[in-house]
């Protein structure tokens, strides 16, 4: 299949500056992925987005949105994507159908009116029903300023559905918003994701929001540093292991050997699982164990590993 | 170049400033002040001796700067809205950056001359005489200043980086305008380095065309007016299309390259 996005060796240094902001990535995504790109602040994050949507040349490198070229055909580009920014990019003193009808009128929906009485009946209708998945019939003529910080996010991601974009990026869309709202909004894109079929590129620094993920692209100063399904980014950087002992650590220790088991002494026993199940090795040990611990990575185990070593370097 | 996303521009301009009564207010207490205080005070001490109404010089003056100076500084607000609220939106959407620059002096003109006709009604409470040519006249002329306004904003918009530059850079470039271009004071006879500056000010250009439009057929015509209609016009003209071009041309090439 055709990727939807498609990053070719993308370079950015801004204006002035040593080193380089985003520094030769590649990466592509497929039509409808949920993808997530990674990374502490500076990484390089925004920089990327902002290039990906045609705000900001790239110094060298090239991407392709949709099959149009960042560079040559900014328009078409621009046509094809939604954006959610990080900072909210509502107008506070228009109403949330105003928003709305202007962003319409700039993706050339409909054309220009003054009032929502004299747009189009087929626009008056899509907004009616965009209210009523919001929830918001009785508001949707109020000043946005009156709105939630959680509701004015969902407003946006309506808003930028509109004119129908392939792939819909989002720059750090849950920053600032209280743990229910997010899981609000959170559940929300889900489902806009199913219904619309929409290619999704999030960037974040939330890693749990990044384990629901089809693909996760962790990024520092600029390069890629791991790229793949959430589950095997894990097991590409962080071990899986248990810790035991016995009060016979001579047995043990024999009986591992026998077993062939992968181990160091700690002094605890930590054996590897290599991939092997926990269960199948704890089975097979006869000797009684006095300490049972298994080792588990999170996304943010591997995180912190690959940010960690790489400040270090 | 379609025409709805600019006249969406535009209107959103004037929309938010016609839901912003502070806006409005503050954006005429300014104006009232001058022409009260300044012109008042200077019509009762010197009025005598210069032999016109400084009251009425000082009105037309500050007509003209009110309106060039809030078209261009309106434009230059499009730095600060491009890394907040709407704008954002705006410059990510499918339309040109000229589609966006000319809806920004479309709309910023139309705020510009929703504040002229508050002046002018300010004038006319004051007892300044105005026949209804010259009310006419005024218009017109609003319209051009604003146009010319806007295009010099676009300018200094394209040769600054942040809103922090334009809020240092701005004074500086509007506050000596006020005085090289006559707006309260007079400017007939100048030291020759203060005559060139005022003659590189663009909005002495914008007042005197006010001043020659509403003078026009009045005895103090001679006495307040620099050059005529025709010629301001031209210079206007001019300066409007080089402001323009450059402004637009360098302000589209600085969007991505940053």
């Amino acid at each position: 299949m055709q990727p939807i996005i498609q990053v070719d060796n993308l370079t950015k240094c801004y204006k002035n500056a040593d080193t380089n902001a985003v520094d030769g990535i590649s990466f592509t995504v497929a039509p409808g992925e949920f993808f997530t790109l990674l990374g502490p602040n500076g990484a390089g994050k925004t920089t990327t987005i902002s290039i990906l949507t045609t705000m900001l040349s790239p110094t060298s490198g090239t991407a392709r949105i949709a099959g149009h070229d960042i560079v040559q055909e900014a328009s078409a580009v621009r046509q094809n994507v939604g954006i959610i920014f990080q900072k909210p990019s509502l107008d506070l003193n228009l109403t949330a159908e105003e928003n709305v009808r202007f962003h319409a009128i700039l993706y050339g929906l409909y054309p220009f009116r003054p009032s929502f009485s004299t747009m189009p009946g087929a626009y008056q209708q899509q907004v009616h029903q965009l209210a009523t998945i919001l929830g918001i019939q009785a508001e949707i003529f109020k000043p946005v300023k009156t709105f939630s910080g959680g509701m004015k996010r969902k407003l946006e991601i309506i808003r930028s559905l509109i004119h129908r974009p392939r792939v819909l990026f989002l720059d750090e869309p849950t920053v600032g918003l209280d743990p229910v709202s997010r899981r609000n909004l959170w559940e929300y894109l889900t489902q806009v994701r199913t219904e619309t079929d929409t290619t999704v590129f999030l960037t974040t620094h939330y890693l749990e929001e990044a384990e629901e993920a089809d693909t996760v692209c962790i990024i520092n100063k600029g390069r890629i540093v791991s790229y793949g399904p959430p589950a095997e980014v894990k097991a590409q950087l962080i071990e899986e292991y248990v810790l035991i002992d016995a009060e016979d650590r001579e047995q043990l220790r024999a009986e591992l050997l026998r077993l062939g088991a992968l181990f160091s002494e700690t002094p605890l026993f930590k054996v590897d699982l290599n991939g092997h199940n926990a269960h199948q090795l704890l089975k097979a040990i006869d000797t009684p164990l006095t300490v049972l611990q298994t080792h588990t990575p999170t996304l943010e185990d591997a995180y912190l590993a690959i940010v960690g070593r790489d400040d270090e370097t | 170049m379609r025409l709805s996303p600019i006249l969406a521009i535009a209107y959103r301009d004037l929309l938010k400033f016609l839901r912003d009564p502070v806006r409005i207010v503050s954006t005429l207490i300014f104006p009232a002040i001058f022409i009260a205080i300044l012109g008042g005070s200077f019509q009762a001490n010197l009025g005598e001796d210069a032999g016109y109404n400084f009251l009425i010089f000082t009105f037309t003056g500050i007509f003209a700067q009110t309106l060039f100076q809030s078209s261009a500084s309106g434009i230059i607000s499009l730095i600060e809205d491009r890394e907040n609220d709407f704008s954002q939106e705006i410059f990510v959407s499918p339309i040109s950056r000229y589609a966006i620059i000319f809806g920004k002096i479309l709309g910023e003109s139309l705020v510009s001359i929703a504040q002229g006709l508050a002046i002018v009604a300010l004038g006319v409470v004051m007892g300044i005489p105005m026949s209804g040519p010259q009310l006419l006249g005024l218009m017109v002329v609003a319209i051009a200043v604003c146009l010319f306004g806007g295009s010099f904003g676009v300018l200094v918009l394209s040769n600054l980086s942040s809103q922090r530059a334009a809020n240092q850079v701005f004074p500086f470039i509007m506050l000596p305008q006020f005085f090289l271009a006559g707006v309260f004071s007079p400017i007939r006879v100048l030291p020759w380095y203060l005559d060139i500056l005022s003659k590189i000010s663009p909005m002495r250009y914008a007042v005197d065309l006010g001043r020659g439009v509403f003078y026009a057929g009045q005895p103090d015509y001679a006495k307040v007016v620099l050059r005529g209609v025709p010629f301001n016009i031209v210079v206007i003209a001019v300066m409007f299309t080089i402001f323009l071009v450059v402004g637009t041309w360098l302000f589209v090439r600085g969007e991505r390259n940053r």
